[in-house]
């Protein structure tokens, strides 16, 4: 009974127990980046799965069109862009699902502190674990492919930049359908036509730099959507959660 | 600590829940205190879930006015979830981490910096000394809830809202939560609980009914 | 202002206005598009590079105009749904989305066609058509959605989402297919929106596509006081409106 005693006293305490909300934020969302990453890293399986899909898919086309090294080399960029972004659409429906499942979405929710900003620890490492990876691994894929030289750091660069966006737009894909037993499919539905417009200046980046034109406009505006992205997918983000808490 | 008694109070008027055109429950009044344990009971599909998760913050969809501590909802949300600790039917446990780790977690959650000490203390007030360091996908049903239970004495907040906290534990831990709630109660805070286990009758004990009848308040 | 957005709440109050106000959105529809389509099928000048064909621009052009407007108005219902409640918002935004993926449909399957006598072909990833097909999967994904989900009033406040988040996103889409258009395809033939069309063609176009709209709100004012009916059935008022009708 001598611990019922001293929570006892600690109970008495309560009503300084609240920290301060400033610093609380940071160490939720601090606390919130670490589990996800400890999570993921302890499922190695599910990091490379896209990674792998990635290669596989990439492995198709040149067998399903034509090894003809010309032929790859005019549609190599959109290939991977294409390639990349059906892979990291597949680790998504796997965003919230696991905190929906054993109940932790609903502690997040009630967390004293804004669910955007806990939705966006989240993406985060969402990012960290498939879309980074996937830009570092696409140069690999791209030599495949007979990529142009002179496009591999852009087509790194762009991958990178934009699937930053491309996760904070899948969140709310994945927000809306986490509380559905069947929403994968549904989410790919939801979310691969609000991809496009990334699709089309991440590849054109890549287009760009091949014909040496200067990528800097199109990774600017793919930069943009992304800061259109943060500002708001994190909203949207939360926004969905408590719908789909409500089932 | 007379303080915290007295600034206690969450209270409901003329609350009403529409779920797809079915009212679960209306013109429900309610005046939870501090020192109070309120069970909520009902048949199954009665609301007693939906309930809970209007009082905990988490459905905003009702009709009538919720207040904490005599203000709004709405304006009191912040100093409310900073004083509410809600388990749910899921125990909100990741298989994956450890009890310790988990228990990092909701530490971080209540904004509070990470400290071992209190988590080995909680997890071995609720019985799981020696198993700190295990997965809690490797415990049992009854060792996962009860390492949701361990938050109870990891954040001290005062308002526990707890829906089916009994499930899967054993009988001396049934006892033990038992005897947990009423010391919080006494000690000022203020329990709502849903359960299909029968409380030991005390002065704490408050009943809220729902039912087909409409809720029925009894003192 | 409150004072009719407190009305709004009320579908009884939409159920009567509703009845009132439809019998001339019918009359206005049919009119409309009658003279347009008359006009514009027997009496404008038939255009000068491709003949008669140019004439399905009276179909294909106001059911895009339509396709847009509706999804705009749905994204508008649903943020009136998340902010005032307001119940019959939702229905509206249910009762629009077929008819948006309807009018974005016929837009497609008008403009393949238009495609045969001026490309030679039923597919070309023309600017205008690639984005209306982006529209179609998305009125596509807001119907998916609001049907997944076992709880109506969960589906009414994800599909509100979804929309929001897809109007935002639509000029975003826009803007990008048109670049990336012409940079692939640079200046080749467009068809519709050419300057300097006579008043003899636009006219009747203006027509329709005001005959359009009325069709589009007289459908929708329909739709929803049936979904009214069925939403509110167990309603006292509905109650005795079937009772003085049996």
């Amino acid at each position: 009974m001598s611990k019922a005693d001293s929570s006892v006293q600690r109970d008495a305490a309560h009503p300084a127990a609240v920290g301060e909300p400033g610093g609380g934020l940071a160490v939720a969302v601090w606390a919130t980046l670490k589990r996800d990453l400890t999570l993921m890293l302890r499922r190695r399986g599910e990091v490379l799965n896209p990674l792998v899909f990635f290669a596989l898919v990439i492995t198709l086309f040149p067998i399903g069109i034509s090894p003809d090294p010309e032929l790859l080399a005019t549609i190599a960029p959109g290939l991977l862009w294409v390639a990349a972004l059906l892979a990291a659409l597949l680790s998504l429906d796997s965003l919230f699902r696991g905190d929906y499942d054993d109940g932790s979405l609903e502690q997040l929710l009630l967390a004293p502190q804004p669910l955007a900003m806990l939705g966006l620890a989240k993406v985060a490492v969402h990012w960290l674990l498939t879309g980074l990876p996937l830009a570092l691994m696409a140069p690999v894929l791209g030599i495949m492919l007979a990529l142009p030289a002179g496009s591999y750091l852009i087509l790194a660069i762009s991958l990178a930049l934009g699937s930053a966006s491309l996760s904070l737009i899948g969140a709310i894909g994945a927000a809306l359908t986490v509380g559905l037993s069947r929403g994968g499919v549904l989410l790919s539905l939801l979310v691969l036509p609000l991809y496009i417009p990334v699709l089309i200046f991440g590849a054109g980046a890549v287009q760009a730099a091949i014909l040496g034109d200067g990528a800097a406009a199109h990774l600017a505006i793919l930069g943009a959507l992304l800061a259109l992205a943060l500002m708001l997918a994190p909203w949207a983000i939360a926004a969905s959660l408590r719908i789909s808490i409500n089932g | 600590m007379p303080e915290s008694v007295l600034t206690l109070r969450l209270q409901a008027r003329g609350l009403a829940c529409e779920r797809d055109d079915r009212w679960l429950f209306e013109e429900l009044d309610l005046d939870i205190r501090g020192g109070e344990i309120v069970r909520v009971e009902g048949p199954n599909g009665s609301g007693k879930t939906t309930l809970l998760k209007i009082l905990s913050g988490q459905l905003t969809d009702y009709h009538g006015e919720l207040f904490w501590n005599e203000r709004p909802m709405r304006q009191a949300r912040q100093a409310f979830l900073e004083n509410l600790l809600y388990l749910g039917h899921a125990p909100g446990v990741k298989a994956a981490l450890t009890p310790l780790e988990n228990l990092a977690w909701y530490q971080a959650l209540a904004g509070e910096v990470s400290h071992e000490a209190p988590r080995l203390a909680a997890l071995e007030s609720v019985g799981l000394a020696g198993f700190e360091d295990v997965p809690a996908g490797q415990l049992s049903a009854g060792q996962q809830r009860r390492v949701a239970l361990a938050r109870l004495e990891l954040t001290p907040r005062p308002l526990w809202v707890l829906d089916e906290p009994f499930t899967a534990i054993d009988r001396e831990g049934v006892a033990a939560l038992e005897e947990r709630l009423v010391i919080h109660a006494r000690s000022g805070g203020c329990v709502l609980v849903t359960t299909h286990h029968e409380l030991k009758a005390s002065q704490e004990l408050r009943r809220v009914r729902l039912g087909s009848g409409g809720p029925d308040v009894k003192g | 202002m409150w004072a009719f957005i407190n009305k709004l709440r009320s579908p009884k109050w939409f159920y009567a206005i509703s009845e009132r106000l439809l019998p001339w959105f019918w009359v206005a529809a049919a009119a409309l598009i009658l003279v347009g389509s008359v006009w514009g099928l027997a009496f404008a000048p038939a255009d000068y590079q491709q003949g008669n064909s140019f004439r399905i621009i009276y179909v294909h052009v106001p059911a895009a105009f339509l396709a847009q407007s509706i999804f705009v108005s749905m994204a508008v219902c649903g943020l009136v749904y998340m902010v005032w409640k307001i119940k019959v918002a939702d229905m509206v935004a249910a009762m629009v989305a077929p008819l948006g993926a309807a009018m974005t449909f016929i837009s497609l399957f008008s403009g393949a066609v238009w495609g045969v006598p001026t490309w030679g072909t039923w597919w070309m990833w023309d600017a205008r058509l690639t984005s209306m097909l982006i529209l179609f999967f998305l009125y596509l994904g807001v119907i998916a959605l609001r049907g997944a989900f076992a709880s109506r009033d969960s589906a009414s406040r994800a599909a509100s989402v979804l929309a929001m988040v897809g109007v935002i996103n639509i000029p975003i889409i826009k803007y990008s297919v048109d670049w990336w258009y012409t940079l692939h395809q640079p200046a080749t033939f467009t068809v519709t929106g050419r300057v300097g069309m006579p008043m003899e063609m636009w006219a009747p176009l203006l027509i329709m596509v005001l005959g359009f709209y009325s069709f589009f709100i007289a459908v929708t004012l329909m739709r929803t006081r049936s979904e009214i009916l069925r939403r509110e059935s167990n309603k006292r008022w509905v109650r005795e409106l079937a009772g003085e009708r049996h």
